[in-house]
Protein backbone atom coordinates (compact mmCIF):
# COMPACT_ATOMS: atom_id res chain seq x y z
CA UNK A 1 0.00 0.00 0.00
CA UNK A 2 1.34 3.35 -0.96
CA UNK A 3 0.52 6.49 1.73
CA UNK A 4 -2.06 7.70 -0.14
CA UNK A 5 -3.50 3.86 -0.35
CA UNK A 6 -3.28 3.96 3.50
CA UNK A 7 -4.57 7.68 4.22
CA UNK A 8 -7.57 6.35 2.27
CA UNK A 9 -7.83 2.89 4.28
CA UNK A 10 -7.43 5.59 7.64
CA UNK A 11 -9.91 7.90 6.92
CA UNK A 12 -12.34 4.68 6.06
CA UNK A 13 -11.73 3.53 9.38
CA UNK A 14 -12.36 6.86 11.05
CA UNK A 15 -15.73 7.71 8.89
CA UNK A 16 -17.05 4.61 10.04
CA UNK A 17 -16.32 4.92 13.72
CA UNK A 18 -17.89 8.23 13.36
CA UNK A 19 -20.58 6.93 11.75
CA UNK A 20 -21.64 4.17 13.84
CA UNK A 21 -21.42 6.81 17.29
CA UNK A 22 -23.76 9.39 15.78
CA UNK A 23 -26.30 6.44 14.10
CA UNK A 24 -26.87 5.44 17.76
CA UNK A 25 -26.29 9.10 19.26
CA UNK A 26 -29.29 8.53 21.98
CA UNK A 27 -26.86 5.60 22.94
CA UNK A 28 -23.87 7.63 22.54
CA UNK A 29 -24.24 11.31 22.79
CA UNK A 30 -27.07 11.92 24.88
CA UNK A 31 -26.48 10.08 28.26
CA UNK A 32 -23.21 11.60 29.05
CA UNK A 33 -24.87 15.06 28.65
CA UNK A 34 -27.37 14.38 30.73
CA UNK A 35 -25.24 12.93 33.38
CA UNK A 36 -23.11 15.98 32.84
CA UNK A 37 -25.81 18.48 33.57
CA UNK A 38 -27.02 16.06 36.76
CA UNK A 39 -23.70 16.77 37.80
CA UNK A 40 -23.81 20.57 36.66
CA UNK A 41 -27.24 20.98 39.00
CA UNK A 42 -26.99 18.70 41.96
CA UNK A 43 -22.78 19.25 42.54
CA UNK A 44 -22.59 22.89 41.23
CA UNK A 45 -25.94 24.58 42.15
CA UNK A 46 -27.89 22.82 44.83
CA UNK A 47 -24.69 21.03 47.15
CA UNK A 48 -21.97 23.55 45.46
CA UNK A 49 -23.62 26.83 46.90
CA UNK A 50 -23.42 24.96 50.53
CA UNK A 51 -19.87 24.24 50.08
CA UNK A 52 -18.98 27.48 49.04
CA UNK A 53 -14.56 27.94 47.72
CA UNK A 54 -12.96 25.11 46.75
CA UNK A 55 -8.54 26.13 45.79
CA UNK A 56 -10.03 29.38 45.80
CA UNK A 57 -12.39 29.37 43.43
CA UNK A 58 -16.33 28.82 43.45
CA UNK A 59 -17.15 25.44 43.89
CA UNK A 60 -18.76 24.91 40.61
CA UNK A 61 -16.00 26.53 38.42
CA UNK A 62 -13.52 24.32 40.32
CA UNK A 63 -15.63 21.17 39.63
CA UNK A 64 -16.78 22.11 35.96
CA UNK A 65 -12.77 21.17 34.16
CA UNK A 66 -13.02 17.97 35.87
CA UNK A 67 -15.97 16.88 34.81
CA UNK A 68 -15.63 18.05 31.18
CA UNK A 69 -12.40 15.79 31.39
CA UNK A 70 -14.68 12.89 32.95
CA UNK A 71 -16.82 13.08 29.60
CA UNK A 72 -13.78 13.15 28.01
CA UNK A 73 -12.35 10.32 29.27
CA UNK A 74 -15.04 8.00 29.19
CA UNK A 75 -16.68 8.24 25.92
CA UNK A 76 -13.19 8.29 24.58
CA UNK A 77 -12.61 4.38 26.39
CA UNK A 78 -15.95 2.88 25.82
CA UNK A 79 -16.68 3.92 22.23
CA UNK A 80 -13.30 2.24 21.29
CA UNK A 81 -14.02 -0.43 23.73
CA UNK A 82 -17.63 -1.14 22.54
CA UNK A 83 -16.84 -0.67 18.74
CA UNK A 84 -13.88 -3.00 19.02
CA UNK A 85 -15.04 -5.64 21.28
CA UNK A 86 -18.64 -5.55 18.76
CA UNK A 87 -15.87 -6.23 15.59
CA UNK A 88 -14.48 -8.87 17.81
CA UNK A 89 -18.07 -10.42 18.74
CA UNK A 90 -19.75 -10.05 15.25
CA UNK A 91 -16.12 -11.19 13.85
CA UNK A 92 -16.00 -8.06 10.77
CA UNK A 93 -12.87 -7.18 12.31
CA UNK A 94 -11.85 -10.13 9.70
CA UNK A 95 -12.47 -7.16 7.18
CA UNK A 96 -9.68 -5.26 7.95
CA UNK A 97 -7.19 -8.14 9.33
CA UNK A 98 -7.16 -9.78 5.48
CA UNK A 99 -7.06 -6.33 4.13
CA UNK A 100 -3.80 -4.66 3.23
CA UNK A 101 -4.37 -2.25 5.85
CA UNK A 102 -1.36 -1.82 8.09
CA UNK A 103 -2.32 -2.93 12.02
CA UNK A 104 -0.77 0.89 12.89
CA UNK A 105 -3.28 2.37 10.20
CA UNK A 106 -6.17 0.11 11.98
CA UNK A 107 -4.80 0.75 15.37
CA UNK A 108 -4.86 4.96 14.85
CA UNK A 109 -8.15 4.48 12.91
CA UNK A 110 -9.66 3.45 16.08
CA UNK A 111 -8.11 5.75 18.41
CA UNK A 112 -9.07 8.83 15.97
CA UNK A 113 -12.87 7.31 15.70
CA UNK A 114 -12.79 7.06 20.01
CA UNK A 115 -11.08 10.75 20.10
CA UNK A 116 -13.98 11.84 18.13
CA UNK A 117 -16.46 10.82 20.10
CA UNK A 118 -14.67 11.96 23.37
CA UNK A 119 -13.95 15.40 21.97
CA UNK A 120 -17.22 15.73 21.05
CA UNK A 121 -18.80 15.08 24.21
CA UNK A 122 -16.31 17.20 25.95
CA UNK A 123 -17.30 19.93 23.46
CA UNK A 124 -20.98 19.50 24.12
CA UNK A 125 -20.26 19.25 28.08
CA UNK A 126 -17.90 22.17 27.77
CA UNK A 127 -20.57 24.53 25.93
CA UNK A 128 -22.91 23.25 28.41
CA UNK A 129 -21.24 24.30 31.21
CA UNK A 130 -20.72 27.98 30.06
CA UNK A 131 -24.74 27.82 31.28
CA UNK A 132 -23.46 27.13 35.10
CA UNK A 133 -20.33 28.99 35.35
CA UNK A 134 -18.23 31.43 34.34
CA UNK A 135 -14.76 31.14 32.37
CA UNK A 136 -11.68 32.45 31.19
CA UNK A 137 -10.16 30.40 29.25
CA UNK A 138 -6.22 30.64 31.31
CA UNK A 139 -4.01 28.58 28.55
CA UNK A 140 -5.54 27.62 24.98
CA UNK A 141 -2.32 25.61 24.37
CA UNK A 142 -2.46 23.86 27.81
CA UNK A 143 -6.35 23.10 27.61
CA UNK A 144 -6.19 21.31 24.14
CA UNK A 145 -2.82 19.92 24.99
CA UNK A 146 -4.02 18.12 27.16
CA UNK A 147 -7.24 16.85 26.73
CA UNK A 148 -6.06 15.67 23.34
CA UNK A 149 -3.57 13.82 25.07
CA UNK A 150 -5.99 12.46 27.52
CA UNK A 151 -8.23 11.65 24.94
CA UNK A 152 -5.55 9.61 22.60
CA UNK A 153 -4.05 7.70 25.86
CA UNK A 154 -8.09 6.33 26.95
CA UNK A 155 -8.58 5.43 23.24
CA UNK A 156 -5.64 3.57 23.14
CA UNK A 157 -6.43 2.39 26.59
CA UNK A 158 -9.77 1.26 25.61
CA UNK A 159 -8.84 -0.92 22.16
CA UNK A 160 -6.59 -3.32 24.28
CA UNK A 161 -9.36 -3.87 26.82
CA UNK A 162 -11.44 -4.99 23.64
CA UNK A 163 -8.26 -7.58 22.40
CA UNK A 164 -8.35 -9.05 25.89
CA UNK A 165 -12.68 -8.90 26.21
CA UNK A 166 -14.19 -12.37 26.21
CA UNK A 167 -17.55 -11.03 26.54
CA UNK A 168 -19.55 -8.23 26.78
CA UNK A 169 -19.10 -8.37 30.27
CA UNK A 170 -15.26 -7.62 29.87
CA UNK A 171 -15.71 -4.41 28.61
CA UNK A 172 -17.88 -2.96 31.01
CA UNK A 173 -15.57 -4.37 34.31
CA UNK A 174 -12.63 -1.84 33.92
CA UNK A 175 -14.79 1.22 33.44
CA UNK A 176 -16.82 0.54 36.50
CA UNK A 177 -14.31 -1.35 38.80
CA UNK A 178 -11.06 0.52 37.69
CA UNK A 179 -11.96 3.86 35.53
CA UNK A 180 -15.00 5.57 37.25
CA UNK A 181 -12.81 4.82 41.12
CA UNK A 182 -9.31 6.53 39.56
CA UNK A 183 -11.98 9.50 37.93
CA UNK A 184 -13.64 9.89 41.32
CA UNK A 185 -10.41 9.74 43.11
CA UNK A 186 -8.52 11.68 40.89
CA UNK A 187 -9.23 15.42 42.28
CA UNK A 188 -12.12 16.05 39.79
CA UNK A 189 -14.34 16.77 42.77
CA UNK A 190 -11.90 17.77 45.39
CA UNK A 191 -8.58 19.48 45.89
CA UNK A 192 -5.83 16.02 46.94
CA UNK A 193 -4.44 19.50 49.84
CA UNK A 194 -7.96 18.31 51.62
CA UNK A 195 -6.59 14.43 51.82
CA UNK A 196 -3.44 14.93 54.26
CA UNK A 197 -0.01 14.01 53.38
CA UNK A 198 -0.63 10.37 53.17
CA UNK A 199 -3.62 9.94 50.96
CA UNK A 200 -2.40 12.70 49.07
CA UNK A 201 0.78 11.01 47.75
CA UNK A 202 -1.25 7.97 47.31
CA UNK A 203 -3.46 10.33 45.04
CA UNK A 204 -0.20 11.11 43.01
CA UNK A 205 -0.27 7.46 41.51
CA UNK A 206 -3.39 7.95 39.68
CA UNK A 207 -2.64 9.57 36.34
CA UNK A 208 -6.15 11.38 35.99
CA UNK A 209 -4.91 13.55 38.49
CA UNK A 210 -2.29 14.66 36.58
CA UNK A 211 -4.61 15.04 33.23
CA UNK A 212 -8.00 16.79 35.66
CA UNK A 213 -5.19 19.25 37.02
CA UNK A 214 -4.04 20.33 33.63
CA UNK A 215 -6.88 20.71 32.26
CA UNK A 216 -8.34 22.77 35.45
CA UNK A 217 -4.85 24.62 35.17
CA UNK A 218 -5.79 25.22 30.99
CA UNK A 219 -9.21 26.59 31.88
CA UNK A 220 -8.93 28.39 35.69
CA UNK A 221 -5.50 28.51 36.20
CA UNK A 222 -5.16 26.42 39.24
CA UNK A 223 -3.46 22.82 39.69
CA UNK A 224 -2.00 20.87 42.65
CA UNK A 225 -0.08 19.11 39.94
CA UNK A 226 3.44 20.52 38.24
CA UNK A 227 1.95 20.90 34.69
CA UNK A 228 4.91 19.64 32.90
CA UNK A 229 4.83 16.76 34.85
CA UNK A 230 1.47 16.39 34.04
CA UNK A 231 2.32 16.56 30.26
CA UNK A 232 5.23 14.13 30.61
CA UNK A 233 2.80 11.67 33.12
CA UNK A 234 0.38 11.46 30.33
CA UNK A 235 2.70 11.79 27.33
CA UNK A 236 4.39 8.92 28.70
CA UNK A 237 1.73 6.48 29.04
CA UNK A 238 0.37 7.32 25.91
CA UNK A 239 3.22 5.91 24.31
CA UNK A 240 3.64 3.04 26.53
CA UNK A 241 -0.24 1.80 25.72
CA UNK A 242 0.47 2.86 22.18
CA UNK A 243 3.18 0.01 21.75
CA UNK A 244 1.19 -2.23 23.93
CA UNK A 245 -1.53 -1.80 21.85
CA UNK A 246 0.16 -2.14 18.31
CA UNK A 247 2.41 -5.19 19.99
CA UNK A 248 -1.40 -7.17 20.48
CA UNK A 249 -2.42 -6.14 17.02
CA UNK A 250 0.63 -7.39 15.57
CA UNK A 251 0.81 -10.84 17.00
CA UNK A 252 -2.60 -10.95 16.12
CA UNK A 253 -3.58 -11.41 20.09
CA UNK A 254 -6.71 -12.92 20.51
CA UNK A 255 -7.95 -12.11 16.63
CA UNK A 256 -5.90 -14.49 14.87
CA UNK A 257 -5.88 -18.57 15.81
CA UNK B 1 9.01 -13.98 -9.96
CA UNK B 2 6.84 -12.88 -12.62
CA UNK B 3 3.54 -12.39 -11.84
CA UNK B 4 2.60 -14.17 -15.36
CA UNK B 5 4.45 -17.31 -14.45
CA UNK B 6 3.89 -17.54 -10.47
CA UNK B 7 0.93 -19.65 -9.57
CA UNK B 8 -2.03 -18.37 -7.79
CA UNK B 9 -1.32 -20.17 -4.75
CA UNK B 10 1.49 -22.37 -3.72
CA UNK B 11 1.86 -23.86 -0.56
CA UNK B 12 4.83 -25.85 0.73
CA UNK B 13 4.90 -27.78 3.47
CA UNK B 14 2.47 -25.95 5.39
CA UNK B 15 1.85 -27.21 9.19
CA UNK B 16 -0.51 -25.54 11.45
CA UNK B 17 -0.38 -26.83 15.44
CA UNK B 18 -3.49 -25.37 17.53
CA UNK B 19 -1.96 -24.23 21.32
CA UNK B 20 -4.03 -27.11 22.79
CA UNK B 21 -1.44 -29.58 20.28
CA UNK B 22 -4.08 -30.61 18.18
CA UNK B 23 -2.26 -30.53 14.38
CA UNK B 24 -4.73 -29.73 11.97
CA UNK B 25 -2.37 -29.18 8.85
CA UNK B 26 0.52 -32.17 8.55
CA UNK B 27 3.15 -30.12 5.93
CA UNK B 28 0.71 -29.91 3.05
CA UNK B 29 1.96 -28.97 -0.76
CA UNK B 30 -0.61 -27.56 -3.06
CA UNK B 31 -0.62 -25.63 -6.18
CA UNK B 32 -2.76 -23.85 -8.01
CA UNK B 33 -2.47 -22.42 -11.58
CA UNK B 34 -3.53 -19.02 -12.44
CA UNK B 35 -7.12 -19.46 -13.97
CA UNK B 36 -8.11 -22.61 -12.58
CA UNK B 37 -11.32 -23.42 -11.03
CA UNK B 38 -10.13 -25.46 -8.34
CA UNK B 39 -12.10 -27.59 -5.42
CA UNK B 40 -10.92 -28.35 -1.62
CA UNK B 41 -12.44 -31.33 -0.63
CA UNK B 42 -13.06 -33.05 2.86
CA UNK B 43 -14.74 -33.88 5.30
CA UNK B 44 -15.42 -31.59 8.23
CA UNK B 45 -12.19 -31.07 10.60
CA UNK B 46 -9.86 -32.28 7.83
CA UNK B 47 -8.21 -29.07 7.77
CA UNK B 48 -9.96 -27.12 4.63
CA UNK B 49 -10.88 -23.60 6.96
CA UNK B 50 -7.68 -23.58 8.54
CA UNK B 51 -5.98 -23.46 5.32
CA UNK B 52 -7.92 -21.27 4.09
CA UNK B 53 -7.73 -19.14 7.08
CA UNK B 54 -3.98 -18.98 7.02
CA UNK B 55 -3.72 -18.15 3.26
CA UNK B 56 -5.90 -15.23 4.11
CA UNK B 57 -4.02 -14.75 7.47
CA UNK B 58 -6.50 -15.14 9.92
CA UNK B 59 -4.60 -18.33 10.89
CA UNK B 60 -1.11 -18.22 11.71
CA UNK B 61 1.27 -21.20 10.16
CA UNK B 62 3.74 -23.19 12.28
CA UNK B 63 5.77 -23.46 9.31
CA UNK B 64 6.15 -23.84 5.74
CA UNK B 65 5.30 -20.87 3.07
CA UNK B 66 2.52 -19.56 1.38
CA UNK B 67 2.72 -17.30 -1.85
CA UNK B 68 -0.18 -15.42 -3.51
CA UNK B 69 1.02 -14.84 -7.63
CA UNK B 70 4.67 -15.28 -6.16
CA UNK B 71 4.17 -13.21 -3.09
CA UNK B 72 4.99 -14.59 0.31
CA UNK B 73 2.52 -13.53 2.72
CA UNK B 74 4.63 -12.74 5.48
CA UNK B 75 7.56 -10.96 3.90
CA UNK B 76 5.18 -9.38 1.14
CA UNK B 77 1.64 -9.65 2.72
CA UNK B 78 0.60 -6.28 1.89
CA UNK B 79 1.24 -7.02 -2.43
CA UNK B 80 -0.23 -10.58 -1.58
CA UNK B 81 -3.61 -9.32 -0.03
CA UNK B 82 -4.31 -7.25 -2.79
CA UNK B 83 -4.35 -10.32 -4.93
CA UNK B 84 -6.70 -12.39 -3.08
CA UNK B 85 -10.28 -11.97 -1.63
CA UNK B 86 -11.95 -14.46 0.66
CA UNK B 87 -15.50 -15.51 1.09
CA UNK B 88 -15.43 -17.36 4.64
CA UNK B 89 -18.13 -19.77 5.99
CA UNK B 90 -19.42 -17.86 8.84
CA UNK B 91 -21.27 -14.73 8.32
CA UNK B 92 -18.30 -11.64 9.41
CA UNK B 93 -19.81 -8.22 8.68
CA UNK B 94 -21.26 -6.16 10.74
CA UNK B 95 -25.37 -6.95 10.62
CA UNK B 96 -26.60 -3.19 11.53
CA UNK B 97 -24.32 -1.87 8.44
CA UNK B 98 -26.34 -1.44 4.97
CA UNK B 99 -24.57 -3.47 2.29
CA UNK B 100 -23.90 -0.39 0.36
CA UNK B 101 -21.51 0.68 3.21
CA UNK B 102 -20.11 -2.66 3.81
CA UNK B 103 -19.16 -2.85 -0.01
CA UNK B 104 -17.52 1.00 0.22
CA UNK B 105 -15.76 0.38 3.37
CA UNK B 106 -14.32 -2.53 2.30
CA UNK B 107 -12.78 -0.98 -0.84
CA UNK B 108 -11.32 2.16 1.94
CA UNK B 109 -9.09 -1.01 3.14
CA UNK B 110 -7.85 -1.63 0.23
CA UNK B 111 -7.26 2.44 -0.77
CA UNK B 112 -9.83 2.66 -3.30
CA UNK B 113 -11.19 6.26 -3.76
CA UNK B 114 -14.11 6.44 -2.75
CA UNK B 115 -16.00 7.53 -6.03
CA UNK B 116 -14.63 4.57 -7.54
CA UNK B 117 -15.35 2.12 -4.64
CA UNK B 118 -19.17 3.23 -4.89
CA UNK B 119 -19.30 2.43 -8.46
CA UNK B 120 -17.68 -0.89 -7.70
CA UNK B 121 -20.33 -1.55 -5.05
CA UNK B 122 -23.09 -0.62 -6.93
CA UNK B 123 -21.68 -2.65 -10.08
CA UNK B 124 -21.24 -6.04 -7.78
CA UNK B 125 -24.65 -5.49 -6.01
CA UNK B 126 -26.65 -5.26 -9.27
CA UNK B 127 -24.62 -8.15 -10.54
CA UNK B 128 -25.65 -10.38 -7.47
CA UNK B 129 -29.13 -9.26 -7.34
CA UNK B 130 -28.89 -7.00 -4.00
CA UNK B 131 -29.32 -3.41 -5.53
CA UNK B 132 -32.63 -3.30 -4.36
CA UNK B 133 -31.04 -4.31 -0.51
CA UNK B 134 -28.23 -1.65 -0.69
CA UNK B 135 -29.76 0.58 1.79
CA UNK B 136 -31.47 -1.99 4.30
CA UNK B 137 -29.15 -2.74 7.19
CA UNK B 138 -27.89 -6.25 6.33
CA UNK B 139 -29.48 -8.06 9.29
CA UNK B 140 -32.41 -8.02 7.64
CA UNK B 141 -31.26 -9.79 4.19
CA UNK B 142 -32.28 -13.54 3.87
CA UNK B 143 -28.82 -16.35 4.00
CA UNK B 144 -28.40 -16.40 0.34
CA UNK B 145 -28.56 -12.61 0.44
CA UNK B 146 -25.97 -12.43 2.99
CA UNK B 147 -23.93 -15.28 1.29
CA UNK B 148 -24.02 -13.22 -1.88
CA UNK B 149 -23.19 -9.69 -0.13
CA UNK B 150 -19.99 -11.75 1.33
CA UNK B 151 -19.06 -12.60 -2.57
CA UNK B 152 -19.64 -8.76 -3.66
CA UNK B 153 -17.20 -7.96 -0.83
CA UNK B 154 -14.75 -10.39 -1.33
CA UNK B 155 -15.13 -9.07 -5.35
CA UNK B 156 -14.67 -5.50 -4.24
CA UNK B 157 -10.95 -4.99 -5.06
CA UNK B 158 -11.02 -7.00 -7.63
CA UNK B 159 -8.91 -9.63 -6.48
CA UNK B 160 -6.81 -11.93 -9.21
CA UNK B 161 -7.52 -15.19 -6.40
CA UNK B 162 -10.78 -15.51 -4.94
CA UNK B 163 -11.20 -18.06 -2.43
CA UNK B 164 -14.78 -19.78 -0.84
CA UNK B 165 -15.10 -21.94 1.62
CA UNK B 166 -19.09 -23.08 1.23
CA UNK B 167 -19.99 -20.51 -0.32
CA UNK B 168 -23.56 -22.46 -0.87
CA UNK B 169 -24.23 -24.04 2.48
CA UNK B 170 -27.83 -23.71 3.13
CA UNK B 171 -28.58 -22.37 -0.07
CA UNK B 172 -31.50 -23.12 -2.35
CA UNK B 173 -31.07 -25.05 -5.25
CA UNK B 174 -32.20 -22.29 -7.66
CA UNK B 175 -30.03 -19.47 -5.62
CA UNK B 176 -27.37 -22.22 -6.05
CA UNK B 177 -27.39 -22.60 -9.81
CA UNK B 178 -27.42 -18.76 -10.18
CA UNK B 179 -23.99 -18.49 -7.86
CA UNK B 180 -22.32 -21.57 -9.68
CA UNK B 181 -23.29 -19.21 -13.20
CA UNK B 182 -21.92 -15.76 -11.57
CA UNK B 183 -18.58 -18.22 -10.33
CA UNK B 184 -18.20 -19.20 -13.69
CA UNK B 185 -18.60 -16.37 -15.23
CA UNK B 186 -15.87 -14.39 -13.44
CA UNK B 187 -13.50 -17.61 -13.55
CA UNK B 188 -13.91 -16.87 -17.42
CA UNK B 189 -12.45 -13.02 -16.87
CA UNK B 190 -9.67 -14.53 -15.69
CA UNK B 191 -10.09 -14.81 -11.82
CA UNK B 192 -8.45 -18.13 -10.56
CA UNK B 193 -11.28 -19.65 -7.58
CA UNK B 194 -10.13 -21.84 -5.02
CA UNK B 195 -13.57 -23.52 -3.54
CA UNK B 196 -14.11 -25.90 -0.36
CA UNK B 197 -17.38 -27.52 -0.65
CA UNK B 198 -19.86 -30.32 0.68
CA UNK B 199 -21.45 -30.37 -2.51
CA UNK B 200 -19.29 -32.92 -3.98
CA UNK B 201 -22.00 -32.19 -7.64
CA UNK B 202 -20.70 -28.51 -6.68
CA UNK B 203 -17.04 -29.43 -7.52
CA UNK B 204 -18.03 -31.89 -10.08
CA UNK B 205 -20.12 -29.46 -12.20
CA UNK B 206 -17.72 -26.20 -11.54
CA UNK B 207 -14.04 -27.26 -10.90
CA UNK B 208 -11.11 -28.50 -13.37
CA UNK B 209 -8.71 -29.34 -10.07
CA UNK B 210 -9.22 -30.81 -6.90
CA UNK B 211 -7.29 -32.01 -3.96
CA UNK B 212 -9.10 -33.81 -1.19
CA UNK B 213 -7.52 -33.38 2.13
CA UNK B 214 -7.87 -35.50 5.58
CA UNK B 215 -6.14 -35.58 8.65
CA UNK B 216 -4.39 -32.63 7.97
CA UNK B 217 -3.10 -34.49 5.02
CA UNK B 218 -3.46 -34.19 0.85
CA UNK B 219 -4.55 -37.73 -0.30
CA UNK B 220 -5.24 -36.68 -3.41
CA UNK B 221 -4.44 -33.53 -5.95
CA UNK B 222 -5.28 -34.13 -9.29
CA UNK B 223 -7.89 -32.93 -12.12
CA UNK B 224 -11.45 -33.56 -12.08
CA UNK B 225 -11.47 -35.65 -14.69
CA UNK B 226 -8.65 -37.71 -13.82
CA UNK B 227 -10.03 -38.08 -10.52
CA UNK B 228 -13.65 -39.42 -11.87
CA UNK B 229 -11.76 -41.96 -14.63
CA UNK B 230 -10.48 -43.95 -11.05
CA UNK B 231 -14.38 -45.05 -10.65
CA UNK B 232 -14.20 -48.57 -11.16
CA UNK B 233 -17.76 -48.69 -11.71
CA UNK B 234 -21.16 -46.36 -11.51
CA UNK B 235 -24.33 -47.30 -9.99
CA UNK B 236 -27.24 -46.15 -12.15
CA UNK B 237 -30.75 -46.13 -11.42
CA UNK B 238 -33.47 -47.36 -13.98
CA UNK B 239 -36.44 -45.77 -14.64
CA UNK B 240 -38.87 -48.53 -16.44
CA UNK B 241 -42.10 -47.57 -18.81
CA UNK B 242 -44.18 -50.26 -17.45
CA UNK B 243 -44.39 -52.19 -14.14
CA UNK B 244 -42.74 -54.85 -13.44
CA UNK B 245 -43.78 -58.44 -12.18
CA UNK B 246 -39.99 -59.25 -11.04
CA UNK B 247 -36.34 -58.42 -11.63
CA UNK B 248 -35.14 -59.02 -15.12
CA UNK B 249 -31.55 -61.07 -15.29
CA UNK B 250 -29.29 -59.77 -17.66
CA UNK B 251 -25.72 -61.98 -17.83
CA UNK B 252 -23.29 -59.56 -16.66
CA UNK B 253 -24.88 -57.09 -15.23
CA UNK B 254 -26.38 -57.11 -11.47
CA UNK B 255 -30.14 -55.87 -11.50
CA UNK B 256 -32.34 -54.90 -8.40
CA UNK B 257 -35.63 -54.30 -8.42
CA UNK B 258 -36.12 -51.05 -5.90
CA UNK B 259 -40.17 -50.99 -6.85
CA UNK B 260 -42.49 -52.10 -9.37
CA UNK B 261 -40.97 -49.27 -12.17
CA UNK B 262 -37.08 -49.15 -11.13
CA UNK B 263 -34.50 -50.90 -11.64
CA UNK B 264 -30.81 -50.73 -10.09
CA UNK B 265 -27.45 -52.09 -11.72
CA UNK B 266 -24.13 -51.48 -11.09
CA UNK B 267 -21.84 -51.28 -14.52
CA UNK B 268 -18.16 -51.78 -14.27
CA UNK B 269 -16.31 -49.28 -16.30
CA UNK B 270 -14.75 -52.22 -19.06
CA UNK B 271 -18.80 -52.64 -19.38
CA UNK B 272 -21.14 -51.01 -22.80
CA UNK B 273 -24.41 -49.73 -21.38
CA UNK B 274 -25.63 -50.18 -25.05
CA UNK B 275 -25.36 -53.95 -24.16
CA UNK B 276 -28.00 -53.29 -21.57
CA UNK B 277 -30.11 -51.33 -22.52
CA UNK B 278 -30.25 -54.14 -25.60
CA UNK B 279 -30.55 -57.00 -23.31
CA UNK B 280 -33.63 -55.34 -21.83
CA UNK B 281 -35.48 -54.43 -25.08
CA UNK B 282 -35.08 -57.80 -25.87
CA UNK B 283 -36.83 -58.78 -22.43
CA UNK B 284 -39.58 -55.90 -23.62
CA UNK B 285 -38.39 -53.73 -20.80
CA UNK B 286 -39.22 -50.22 -22.27
CA UNK B 287 -36.31 -47.65 -20.00
CA UNK B 288 -37.25 -44.18 -20.08
CA UNK B 289 -34.83 -42.61 -17.90
CA UNK B 290 -31.38 -43.40 -16.52
CA UNK B 291 -29.68 -41.36 -13.82
CA UNK B 292 -26.24 -41.99 -11.28
CA UNK B 293 -27.42 -43.46 -7.99
CA UNK B 294 -25.37 -40.96 -6.19
CA UNK B 295 -22.77 -38.40 -7.56
CA UNK B 296 -20.00 -39.85 -8.88
CA UNK B 297 -17.78 -38.33 -7.03
CA UNK B 298 -19.20 -38.63 -3.61
CA UNK B 299 -18.23 -42.57 -4.22
CA UNK B 300 -14.78 -41.34 -4.77
CA UNK B 301 -14.67 -38.98 -2.49
CA UNK B 302 -15.41 -41.36 0.57
CA UNK B 303 -13.38 -44.39 -1.12
CA UNK B 304 -10.68 -41.99 -1.12
CA UNK B 305 -11.43 -41.25 2.92
CA UNK B 306 -11.90 -44.42 4.18
CA UNK B 307 -8.74 -45.72 2.52
CA UNK B 308 -6.95 -43.11 4.35
CA UNK B 309 -8.67 -44.12 7.96
CA UNK B 310 -7.46 -47.46 7.08
CA UNK B 311 -4.28 -46.80 6.11
CA UNK B 312 -4.09 -44.73 9.67
CA UNK B 313 -5.88 -47.99 11.42
CA UNK B 314 -2.83 -50.16 10.02
CA UNK B 315 -0.31 -47.39 10.96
Amino acid sequence: MDNRQKWIAFTTIVRREVHRFMRIWPQTLVPPVITIVLYFVIFGQLIGSRIGEMAGLPYIQFVAPGLIMMSVITNSYSNVVSSFYGSKFQRNIEELLVSPTPNWIILLGYVAGGMSRGLGVGALVTLLSLYFADFSLHSLPVTIGIVLMTSLMFSLAGLINAVFANSFDDISIIPTFVLTPLIYLGGVFYSIDLLGDFWGSVSLINPILYMVNAFRYGMVGITDINIAWSFAMVGMFSALLFFVALNLLEKGSRLRS
Amino acid sequence: MSQSTAPALQITQLTKEYDDGFVALKGIDLNVAEGDFFALLGPNGAGKSTTIGIICSLVRKTAGSVTIFGHDIDADFSSAKQFIGVVPQEFNFNQFEKPIDILVNQAGYYGIPAKIAAERAEKYLIQLGLWDKAHVPSRTLSGGMKRRLMIARALIHEPRLLVLDEPTAGVDIELRRSMWEFLQAINEQGTTIILTTHYLEEAESLCRNVAIIDHGQIVQNTSIRELISQLSKETFILDTREALSSCPEVEGYPLKQVDTNTLEVDVDKAQSINALFTALTAQAIDVVSMRNKTNRLEELFFDLVAKNLKEKANG
